[in-house]
């Protein structure tokens, strides 16, 4: 039986390289990919909590928030594939339209 | 069976959610796109109907705590309802105006508003979750519609990324309160006894997954580009609607599962608040787009959402939820304007000198745009001014007095930039003739309409702040755990 912790050391471990890949990658797909790492590494999380405690819900959450981050890549790969049909390119520091 | 009768409570969700695939069945069997438009009209005015029946009804939980309903869930549901419906109403002529009136972006908003509907009754993790999410997928997409545009697909890719981005924040903060109160149901969580680490890392990033939603200072910087980008009947779709059912959830959230800790986070609240006033108010001033000026006004109106909600009491939700009611016409109004001037082929009408002479050239349109304007100053008799002015007074009670002042100093400060866009179509010649066509008698009788609600509700909000003060008792916890306010 392995503890509580060592699963939650795991899954924020997980979430703080994704965040970093977030900020600091400049490839779009990359960059999708570091968030889909975020809410994956968060249902380890659901997943611990959800057994230790001995209650389903958040096992069901998981299960939404895997439907979730499929249809966020539906969208998200699409509207990558559009930028690059118009931009020649998915480097975001070349997606530069709309600044202040 | 006892659910099925509780399916009549969220009604309005099931209305919308059937409707969006009728549209979309529609516009998959017609090439004829008015009757997508008819069709999301006709459904979001019959949802609109029984969401505002609903609202005098008693308040209550339905499918074992996952939904409230009456109350302010009823409330925000008409709130969205109506400015979705007006949105949509002013949709067509724009669309048709850029040559992309297609019927699945009527579909694509009935899909959005449905997640919306649902945020808003939301009284689980889960339903809050899922209510944002189907809200957000479905907006990324209205964002990035004309795909051809590249500004609108950069605002599109934007606003995706760091959407995502937001939604792990938001996510990791269910998990760790689910982890640490043992419960999904928000009003379990407030149970929550001797609060650890996990409790308040919970809560903090589920105020950053919020403060991202609704464009807070300092997690706003896509909403400029995202408000700009996007096409403009969209962006006033995302101002208004997605921002008051946002704002509604965070009210749930705030006054069913935190109300016994707020005086950890009234600060919190109140600091976001200050921030996001005198940044988005600055930023304004020197914007000359009037689409990303109006951006930055609405992440200014965020901040003063805020310090209602740092006060954190029952008038001062009632004051936001007027405030929302409020911001939603003006809001609308002031897009449609824009979305008018905007669409005229062969010339780029966003910026505000383009504004000069057109309140001589277009009588009625100037009056309309000026309305809104004065109202988002908030100057009496409009609605704008109520809804200010009961949020302050309501923070000032809860001895808020130093962010309060902040406030009314940063509404001083957008008094220029508002009032800009009418010297500018007042007071400065117009440079040149452009043709323009006249707007379609559906247009402008919506404008008339939202601007006569903004002078009725300024000059006598009485009825309604008496509906709304019923719906937050009956929705927050605050009376039945003898919370004074």
């Amino acid at each position: 039986m392995i503890a509580l912790h060592w699963y939650l050391a795991l899954s924020a471990v997980l979430f703080i390289i994704g965040v970093v890949g977030v900020l600091t990658r400049k490839n779009a797909i990359v960059i999708f990919m570091c968030a889909e790492l975020m809410l994956n590494s968060v249902n380890i999380t659901l997943v611990a909590f959800s057994a230790h405690l001995g209650d389903v819900h958040g096992q069901i959450l998981v299960f939404f928030s895997l439907c979730v981050a499929a249809a966020e890549a539906a969208v998200g790969l699409a509207i990558i594939i559009a930028i690059f049909r118009n931009n020649l390119s998915v480097d975001i520091t070349r997606i530069n339209l709309l600044r202040w | 069976m006892e659910s099925t009768a509780e399916l009549l409570f969220i009604l309005p969700a099931i209305i919308v959610a059937i409707g969006g695939v009728l549209v979309m069945m529609i516009d998959a069997f017609s090439d004829d796109a008015d009757k997508s438009y008819w069709t999301a009209t006709a459904v979001l005015g019959l949802a609109l109907i029984f969401s505002i029946r609903d609202m005098f009804i008693p308040g209550g939980t339905a499918f074992h705590d996952m939904m409230v309903y009456g109350g302010i869930a009823a409330y925000g549901g008409s709130v969205v309802l109506f400015g979705t419906f007006l949105c949509v109403l002013l949709s067509r002529d724009y669309l048709k105006a850029i040559g992309y009136h297609f019927g699945e972006m009527y579909s694509m908003i009935l899909f959005a508003t449905t997640g919306m509907v649902i945020l808003v009754g939301a009284n689980t993790l889960i339903t809050l979750f899922l209510g944002i999410e189907t809200m957000s997928v479905a907006l990324y997409v209205l964002a990035g519609f004309i795909k051809k545009d590249k500004a609108g697909i950069e605002a599109a890719l934007k606003y995706f990324l760091l959407g995502a981005f937001a939604t792990g924040f938001l996510l990791y903060g269910i998990a760790l309160l689910y982890g640490a109160s043992g419960s999904i149901i928000l009003t379990d969580i407030a149970a929550t006894e001797n609060q650890g680490v996990l409790f308040w890392m919970g809560v903090a990033m589920l105020f950053v997954g919020f403060f991202f939603k609704i464009s807070a200072v300092p997690f706003h910087m896509w909403t400029p580009d995202v408000y700009q980008g996007a096409p403009t009947n969209i962006t006033a779709y995302m101002a208004t609607a997605a921002k008051a059912a946002t704002i509604v959830a965070f009210i749930l959230v705030l006054g069913r599962a935190l109300y016994a800790v707020q005086s950890e986070w009234t600060t919190v609240l109140s600091t976001i608040a200050v921030i996001t006033m005198i940044l988005g108010n600055l930023i304004a001033l020197v914007q000359d787009n009037i689409k990303r000026m109006l951006a930055y006004s609405s992440i200014a109106h965020v901040g003063y959402i805020l310090v209602g909600l740092a006060a954190g009491t029952a008038t001062a939700y009632s004051a936001v939820m007027y405030y929302i009611f409020a911001y939603t016409l003006m809001n609308v109004g002031a897009f449609g304007v824009v979305a008018y001037f905007e669409k005229q082929k062969g010339c780029d009408f966003t910026s505000v000198e383009n504004y000069a002479g057109l309140g001589y050239k277009f009588p009625l349109l100037g009056v309309l745009m000026s309305i809104f304007m004065f109202s988002l100053i908030g100057v009496p008799p409009f609605a704008g001014f109520i809804g200010k002015y009961l949020v302050f007074s309501a923070a000032i009670a809860e001895g808020l007095t130093a962010t309060v002042i902040v406030a009314a100093l940063a509404s001083v400060v957008a008094v220029y930039y508002y009032l800009r866009v009418v010297i500018y179509m007042y007071m400065h010649e117009a440079k040149e003739s452009y043709n323009f066509v006249p707007p379609t008698l559906a247009f402008t009788v919506t404008l008339t309409i939202i601007a006569a609600l903004i002078l009725y509700f300024g000059i006598i909000p009485a009825g309604l702040i008496e509906v709304i003060t019923n719906g937050v008792s009956s929705s927050t916890m605050l009376e039945a755990n003898g919370i004074s306010y």
